[in-house]
């Protein structure tokens, strides 16, 4: 017999009531409940970073959060960075580039990347790649991310 | 626009510019729906129950509980599907297994629920009975004389071998060894080469299990609809000859097998396989009928998905004192895991290496296959290379100390050059081998650190310096493996002169899409945002033979020019007929049809377009080209010009050795490599970092540790990618060779910058320590062991059975 709970939090600015059961995952919820599947399942263990979102300005690994951990909380996802003209430079810096391959890995590297432009809007390339070492990426080498990120925060010096 | 107010337009070129990636901005807004996403309506979901044995006769399997567990739909073992076919590279085995298994990842029941929970929960409640036999755990157990068979011939009830009825898996056919495959070549005089060596050097080298490691973690969808046609959502990376063999397994027509491949969360050749996984996935939608979803879970990921080949391999090299290479013997022992996959066929790619990387005047190389309780190895970018590397490239350090010669002027005195023919019959039309070597040692100051660092080896400190060099050749215009290596294209253009190219080739994140639509502009003087691509549906798309060795820039890029030209000859014409000029004298610029000469606007290609279509004799501008590259098949002896054009490049790795803790730290990759031509140099770099850092993890932090037929590590915490903190300064230049077979001159590069990395810093590691270390991966704490004598040298009996 699963229990049921009752959540109300803020995700991507709109307020959300959500009913989940209090075992289920906030990456699960996002996805398979709430059906924003931009945030990614890489590893379910918090290695990956595939599922990082923001949680009340922080990042976190959804995968390790617990969806009624939500309640209360502002919770932005990659689809809420549309709304940031910060986060559009930055998607626009991933694509000029060329930061993105096959993609599964950016969704959690640009929510990851629009903490550290809103933290350290001046940061170094050392810096930067700090701030992306919880996120894994298989295609890229990272050096085009880094690049990315850099110009971004560069561009809002 | 007037036409008449329009200024000339001046020839413009995209070769060789930064080109965006054309799904770049739907994956940076998370918009981008992978397999993993999409939800078809009534789908259901899937698990499968894997061994708890590593190698045991099944005795029972009950599912009555599972079957009862509410939201349950389907159950499926081996005495479900009594027409099960054998599947994989060697036929060798069964989707479900039902008489034995032979790995921890063999699969033995599935269930299809209404929601992956309900499906795990069902799993939990099959009772499987075991009786467990003999493990073999490693290759040089299996080929023991009376080694335990890990495919025996299947028995009657009286102990008699059964009579096998026709189309049985090769699995159950019996096997008098543990052999799966084997590999002989040779060239030259072996034993004459050697009598005229003044050096010759013998080493074992050990190298390991690493897996893909793909972000986006394993899935299928299949569904069949009421005629029985089946549609799968797939990431193959072979979408056309999968479509054949899934309507082998099933025994129907192959045109009705449909695949579409939803964006792909990376491949580097793991999806060149029909796995068990998929094949049970079709089963379950055909007995629920309704749609079934199977995703792994990134442990299944590490346990159940391919690993690149371990190898175990003993070379015996020979030089004269001048520096000629004399000969190479090799012998190489793969294990092949409980199956045969790609990796069992590495052979292919490896010999090429010892063959023809150099001159050599002989060469003999030997492959035993044999099967273990491992998992199975499957084909990985590089296919064999990187494990041939380690071995050739530090026996090239090792020669020319022995003789004396700086290790850069051994390479460049036995490298090859455009013109050669090779004993194993490759044909170098171009080749940029010896200025790679050259430019990668010059930009990275090569010759005075190397010789600094030996200087400074005895210096005060604990960290010691090192730089080392590693050269590769790879396929790079296509292998001529199956029937056909070619591609197909199908291109049109709309009224308002966008292109819609339809093409065979798979985008696997490798940027196929943009290098296509670049290569169609290039020819029809349009913008890339004209072209929209459509390459994923086998209902759609023309045949092409897959993405794999490197292949799809060289040959889906010759089959979209041969589409687009064909084209544009019929553009010009239908403009010559109009303006009554010759179709010569036209060029296509801009978005409008000019003179060629002064780059006059005639018309807009756009206003044409619509005057062929709405006029009496209405035409529309759609052409087809299938490329098929002028290679051949290798003869029975491996011997033939596999590939239309070859890749070459030179890697030098600078590294930092903490000799008190083992660390080995890259600090700088100086790579150059001959790609041909640059085509996309966006696409083009971001191919060569991530191949580089690939092949940083696998020289130094991945080690996928299968222990006794069990993988010990199987998630990210165990498994060590490589982050962002950890990569290399990379300073990557191109050599442009300018194929003449090439698409505007470019080779194939997708797998090139992983090859030469490993090999590189064990030569660097070398040239910091004077420690030379035969096995990979170079961890802290097998580098801190060898620092101190304290491993054992690898050594392996060159083997191969009578």
């Amino acid at each position: 017999m699963l229990l049921k709970h009752d959540i109300e939090f803020t995700l991507n600015g709109v307020r959300k009531r959500v009913t989940v059961d209090i075992t289920m995952n906030a990456l699960d919820m996002l996805r398979d409940v709430v059906g924003l599947t931009g945030t990614k399942y890489g590893c379910g263990e918090g290695e990956c970073g595939a599922c990082t979102i923001r949680v009340d300005g922080e990042t976190r690994n959804s995968c390790l959060m617990f969806a009624v951990d939500f309640n209360g909380r502002d919770i932005v996802t990659i689809e809420g960075l549309a709304a940031d003209p910060k986060a559009d430079a930055l998607r626009e810096a991933f694509v000029e580039h060329g930061a993105v391959q096959c993609g599964f890995c950016t969704p959690g590297m640009v929510v990851q990347a629009s903490h550290i432009l809103d933290t350290h809007p001046d940061a170094d390339a050392e810096t930067i790649k700090r701030g992306l070492e919880g996120n894994l990426c298989r295609c890229t080498g990272y050096k085009k991310i880094v690049d990315a990120v850099e110009s971004a925060c560069c561009g809002g010096r | 626009m007037n036409v008449a107010e329009k200024p000339v337009i001046a020839p413009e070129s995209l070769i060789g510019q930064r080109i965006q990636k054309k799904d770049a901005p739907e994956k940076a807004a998370g918009k981008t729906r992978y397999i993993q996403d999409m939800v078809v309506p009534g789908m259901l979901h899937a698990k499968i129950l894997r061994s708890s044995r590593v190698h045991a006769k099944i005795k029972s399997i009950d599912t009555s509980a599972a079957k009862a567990l509410p939201g349950v739909h389907v159950v499926l073992t081996a005495a479900d599907v009594p027409n099960q076919q054998p599947i994989g590279v060697a036929r060798d085995h069964l989707p479900l297994k039902g008489e034995r298994v032979r790995s921890l990842r063999d699969e033995i029941a599935a269930v299809a629920a209404d929601s992956d929970e309900i499906a795990e929960a069902a799993l939990k409640l099959i009772r499987v009975e075991y009786e467990d036999l003999p493990i073999i755990a490693g290759p040089e157990d299996a080929i023991k004389p009376g080694a335990p068979l890990i495919h025996p011939a299947p028995l009657d009830a009286d102990g008699q071998p059964k009579s096998l009825p026709p189309k049985t898996p090769v699995a159950f056919a019996g096997k008098a060894d543990n052999i799966a495959m084997r590999f002989d070549y040779t060239h030259g005089d072996i034993a004459q080469a050697e009598a005229e060596s003044d050096v010759v050097v013998e080493d074992t080298f050990q190298l390991h299990y690493v897996t893909h490691c793909c972000m986006g973690v394993s899935g299928v969808i299949a569904e069949f609809d009421a005629s029985g046609n089946l549609l799968m959502y797939s990431n193959t990376q072979v979408p056309f000859l999968h479509k054949r063999e899934f309507a082998e397994y099933l025994n129907i027509d192959p045109s009705r097998v449909r695949i579409i491949q939803p964006p792909i969360g990376g491949g580097f050749g793991s999806k060149l396989d029909i796995y068990p996984f998929e094949v049970i996935c079709i089963f379950l939608a055909r007995a629920a009928k309704r749609p079934v979803k199977m995703v792994f879970t990134r442990e299944e990921e590490f346990l159940a998905s391919p690993t690149r080949q371990p190898v175990l391999l003993t070379l015996r090299s020979g030089c004269r004192k001048d520096g000629t290479l004399t000969f190479r013997q090799v012998h190489t022992l793969h294990d092949n895991g409980a199956y045969t996959s790609w990796g069992a066929t590495t052979p292919f790619v490896m010999m090429q290496t010892f063959s023809s990387l150099y001159r050599v005047p002989a060469c003999d190389y030997h492959t035993t296959v044999v099967y273990t309780n491992n998992p199975y190895a499957g084909s990985f970018r590089g296919y064999g290379n990187l494990q041939a590397t380690f071995a050739i490239e530090q026996h090239m350090d090792m020669l020319a100390e022995r003789i004396g010669m700086d290790p850069l002027d051994f390479r460049m005195k036995n490298a090859q050059d455009a013109g050669e023919v090779t004993g194993q019959g490759m044909t170098f039309k171009s080749c940029g081998f010896k200025e790679c070597l050259t430019t990668a040692a010059e930009r990275s100051d090569y010759r005075r650190k190397h010789a600094d660092n030996i200087a400074n080896r005895n210096a005060r400190g604990p960290v010691k310096r090192g730089i080392g060099i590693a050269s590769m050749l790879h396929v790079g215009g296509g292998a001529k493996i199956y029937p056909s290596d070619g591609c197909g294209t199908i291109l049109k253009l709309d009224d308002f002169a966008n292109v819609t190219l339809i093409t065979g080739a798979s985008e696997i994140g490798q940027g196929s899409e943009t290098v296509l639509s670049q290569l169609v502009c290039e020819e029809l003087g349009l913008p890339i945002s004209a072209v929209t691509v459509v390459n994923n549906d086998t209902a759609i798309t023309p045949w092409d033979v897959g993405v794999h060795a490197s292949r799809t820039t060289f040959i889906a890029g010759n089959s979209a020019i041969g589409a687009a030209r064909k084209a544009k000859a019929k553009i010009l014409a239908a403009a010559a007929r109009k303006h009554g000029c010759d179709e010569a004298e036209l060029d296509l610029r801009g978005g409008f049809v000019v003179v060629a000469e002064t780059g006059e606007p005639l018309v807009e290609l756009a206003r044409l377009m619509r005057n062929l279509h709405f006029s009496d004799k209405a035409e529309l501008v759609m052409t087809t080209f299938y490329y098929e590259p002028p290679s051949v098949h290798q003869d029975k002896a491996f011997k033939g010009d596999v590939s239309a054009a070859y890749a070459w490049a030179a890697q030098v790795v600078e590294v930092e050795v903490d000799t008190d803790t083992g660390i080995v730290k890259m600090t700088k990759v100086t790579g150059t490599h001959d790609v041909g031509r640059v085509l996309n140099r966006l696409g083009l770099e971001g191919q060569i970092e991530g191949g580089v850092v690939m092949g940083q993890g696998y020289a130094l932090t991945e080690n996928l540790i299968v222990d006794n037929g069990v993988t010990r590590n199987p998630n990210f915490r165990d498994y060590k990618l490589v982050t962002a903190p950890e990569i290399p300064e990379m300073d990557i230049t191109f050599v442009e060779s300018m194929d003449g077979e090439g698409p505007q001159g470019a080779k194939g590069v997708g797998e090139a910058p992983s090859i030469c990395i490993a090999a590189a810093a064990a030569n660097a590691i070398y040239n910091a320590t004077g420690v030379r270390i035969f096995g990979l991966p170079f961890t802290p704490e097998a580098v801190y062991r060898a620092l101190r004598g304290a491993t054992p040298k690898p050594h392996w009996q060159a083997w191969k059975p009578a």
